[in-house]
């Protein structure tokens, strides 16, 4: 019978394969607005005064010449300059290989990247975040003396300085697990628990990269998301993403990834610019991360999104509202709604009221994001008769039934939320029925799809349990003829002949 | 990452497109540009430094990285405060060596890591096994009666870093120290004494030699 109204970010069936198609189709939803992209990819920071990268392949006695030049020239002049060539020639991926390949190249490197010579200290620091960028691993591993450095230099107050030294980190992490594992004993998470007190938002914006990166490797979850968690950057995460005078969005997009990697195991071995969202939530993550207050941020900060979508054109909005959205949905998963104590926010009725701004936002600005939503209303209404009734009281039906054409997906998701709201009894049924909700259903029901006819049935089912009127509503509107159409697929069968019995009898 | 200051999205395609060319040293970049108005180049204000700059960025960087952190009794420069404290700890406070006969006084230089040890050897050993530092990590120098603070295993790098004035580490032979470096960062003041005297950590070769 009707099995989804415990679903949380797990599909109703739960079918593998419907599993992987829903991911699927999530997924390219998702690469079209290349979000994931962004995530995982590189970041390069190159001075715009260079323009675009016009390096030439640098020979290897030219390489020699640089390094040679850089540590032991006379004039200070000529020494950076000589770093200055370097580093445009590590730009080209064949130099980097010719300078790790050159004995005792990185060890000047290092060298001169904790000599007493701040420019020239600043121009090895660039050299090696060119190093980083690339996406040969044996590059990446080459810099590993140089890790301990890079660490150390976090706690120095060169907020420029910092920044670079992050960056390169995030890059290597990234690229390298050879380097993770050297990173973690070396005490990179607590540098990063220093530094995430830094007032600078370029270095936060870099820190969350870093750790963004750190949290996605596949082995984060026994490796990595512990220590963290045990560190006091949760705290610091989300007084980041407090809403308020001095929320800066770029910042607190960093770190909504961040607490979303930390709410959601990754599952599956996926590459690296395919990261599955739809982990399943680890329950000791979220006890964690609730008693830090993260539910209560994450609410104000939906409440601050809904209203600063209504009154800004922003598009970069967006970039934040999905993290967000996730992260409540996984949280949500693993906090009954319904109960006492902190979690008094989510009683609020105005987060619904965000919820379908939102929607509507996403309706007209970024269609994709539509299951993200979705899937909180989902997992608000599951269990919670008292967002079933803000839903109603709300009149909110009407644009939620405006939502079933678009796509599969949403139909699938809009049909589970009227599911939701339709098993909590008689007196919400009389809600859904009479009125357009009816008509809609029949709708979905002529489509082929065979997941958004299930869900059609199983409304249907409820809807004839609480509100036997109903059925001579379906029974005018040829609701009989649209069952037959699909009585012949095996995995409908059985429904159709429950309800076509229902109907018969009423 | 933007294409302007504020938030780091590009505006046109609502996202953080790696490819994207930023400074981070936005003042840094403009000022490289040769139509950018310049200031006349200055020198360094901490007296015994004469390094030139043209960029206050620069002057930035290298003040830092070369005095914000830098122990007021031997010119060493640290990259952080807290390398800084550990150093005045173990060389210039008498009473830690003091204590340091009786308990493990050596704390681990890793921050979040609460180990000690009974020498500074021991120390490293432990920074290298666990921490997977290098042997020759520049800020945990064995303390030296003479001579640059360099381990006995230089290696031709260190070497040639010597010809250039040295390291971070400014050679901390009595005789070579000009007095004026000690104007800033006074972290024990002067008017304190462990016994007899703040600039005992200098002359007294007796009790370096103890510690190695």
């Amino acid at each position: 019978m009707w099995s989804g109204r415990q679903a949380r970010f797990r599909p109703l069936a739960c079918g593998v394969e419907e599993l992987r198609r829903r991911r699927r189709e999530r997924e390219a939803a998702l690469r079209k607005a290349r979000r994931e992209q962004h995530l995982v990819s590189k970041r390069l920071l190159r001075e715009d005064a260079e323009g675009p990268c016009a390096a030439e392949l640098l020979r290897e006695v030219e390489v020699q010449q640089f390094l040679r030049l850089a540590q032991s020239g006379t004039d200070e002049k000529e020494r950076e300059k000589a770093l200055v060539s370097l580093r445009r020639g590590l730009q080209h991926p064949e130099t980097q290989q010719t300078f790790i390949r050159l004995e005792g190249s990185v060890r000047t490197l290092v060298g001169l990247l904790t000599s007493n010579r701040a420019l020239l200290q600043l121009e090895a620091a660039r050299c090696l975040h060119e190093l980083s960028h690339s996406e040969q691993s044996a590059v990446a591993e080459a810099c590993l003396p140089a890790t301990s450095y890079l660490l150390t230099y976090l706690s120095g107050h060169s907020s420029d300085f910092i920044e670079l030294c992050l960056y390169t980190l995030g890059n290597l992490i990234v690229e390298s697990e050879a380097v993770r594992k050297q990173l973690l004993p070396q005490g990179i998470v607590p540098a990063l628990a220093a530094c995430i007190q830094s007032p600078y938002v370029a270095v936060l914006e870099a820190l969350g990269y870093v750790l963004s990166q750190l949290l996605q490797a596949k082995e984060a979850p026994e490796k990595i998301i512990p220590s963290i968690l045990d560190s006091t950057l949760p705290q610091h995460m989300l007084r980041l993403m407090q809403p308020g005078p001095k929320l800066n969005l770029g910042v607190a997009v960093e770190f909504a990834w961040c607490l979303h990697y930390i709410t959601c195991r990754l599952t599956g071995q996926l590459g690296k610019c395919q990261r599955s969202f739809l982990g399943l939530p680890t329950q000791v993550n979220n006890a964690v991360l609730i008693t830090h207050g993260a539910l209560a941020t994450l609410v104000l900060l939906l409440l601050d999104l809904a209203g600063t979508v209504q009154r800004v054109d922003d598009a970069g909005l967006e970039l934040l509202a999905c993290p967000v959205l996730r992260c409540l949905s996984n949280l949500l998963a693993e906090v009954p709604v319904e109960s006492e104590g902190e979690e008094m926010q989510l009683r609020d009725e105005r987060v619904m009221a965000a919820l379908f701004i939102l929607l509507q936002f996403f309706l007209q600005k970024q269609p994709s994001l539509l299951p993200e939503g979705l899937w909180l209303l989902n997992n608000l209404t599951a269990n919670s008769p008292t967002f079933c009734t803000s839903l109603l009281s709300l009149d909110l039906l009407e644009p939620l039934l405006q939502l079933l054409p678009l796509s599969n997906v949403v139909c699938i998701l809009v049909l589970t939320v009227l599911c939701n709201v339709a098993e909590k009894g008689p007196a919400y049924c009389q809600r859904l029925w009479p009125g357009p909700l009816l008509s809609c259903v029949l709708n979905t029901l002529t489509l082929s799809d065979t997941e958004v006819v299930g869900q059609s049935l199983e409304l249907l089912q409820l809807l004839f349990l609480y509100q036997p009127e109903a059925i001579q509503d379906f029974l005018q509107q040829s609701g009989l003829q649209a069952l037959e159409q699909h009585q012949e697929e095996a995995q409908l069968r059985d429904r159709i002949r429950a309800l076509q019995q229902t109907a018969i009898h009423a | 990452m933007g294409m302007c200051s504020g938030t780091s999205t590009c505006k046109t395609c609502l996202l953080r497109c790696p490819r994207l060319r930023r400074s981070p040293w936005n003042v840094c970049g403009l000022s490289r540009d040769a139509s950018f108005p310049r200031v006349p180049e200055f020198t360094c204000q901490v007296a015994g430094c004469c390094q030139v700059f043209a960029a206050l960025e620069d002057y930035q960087h290298h003040y830092h990285m070369l005095h914000a952190n830098t122990c007021s009794l031997c010119s060493r420069a640290f990259p952080s405060g807290h390398l800084l404290d550990i150093h005045i700890l173990e060389w210039h406070d008498s009473l830690f060596q003091i204590l340091a006969q009786r308990q493990d006084m050596y704390q681990c230089l890793v921050e979040g890591c609460l180990e000690k040890f009974k020498t500074s050897q021991d120390r490293k050993d432990h920074m290298v096994r666990f921490h997977l530092y290098p042997a020759d990590f520049r800020f945990d120098k064995p303390k030296t009666s003479r001579g640059p603070a360099m381990p006995v295993a230089a290696d031709l790098l260190a070497r040639a870093l010597q010809d250039d004035g040295a390291a971070m580490e400014v050679c901390s032979e009595p005789t070579a120290l000009p007095p004026c470096t000690r104007t800033y960062n006074h972290r024990i003041p002067s008017t304190v004494c462990f016994g007899q005297g703040a600039t005992r950590g200098f002359k007294s070769s007796k009790k370096k030699n103890k510690h190695h």
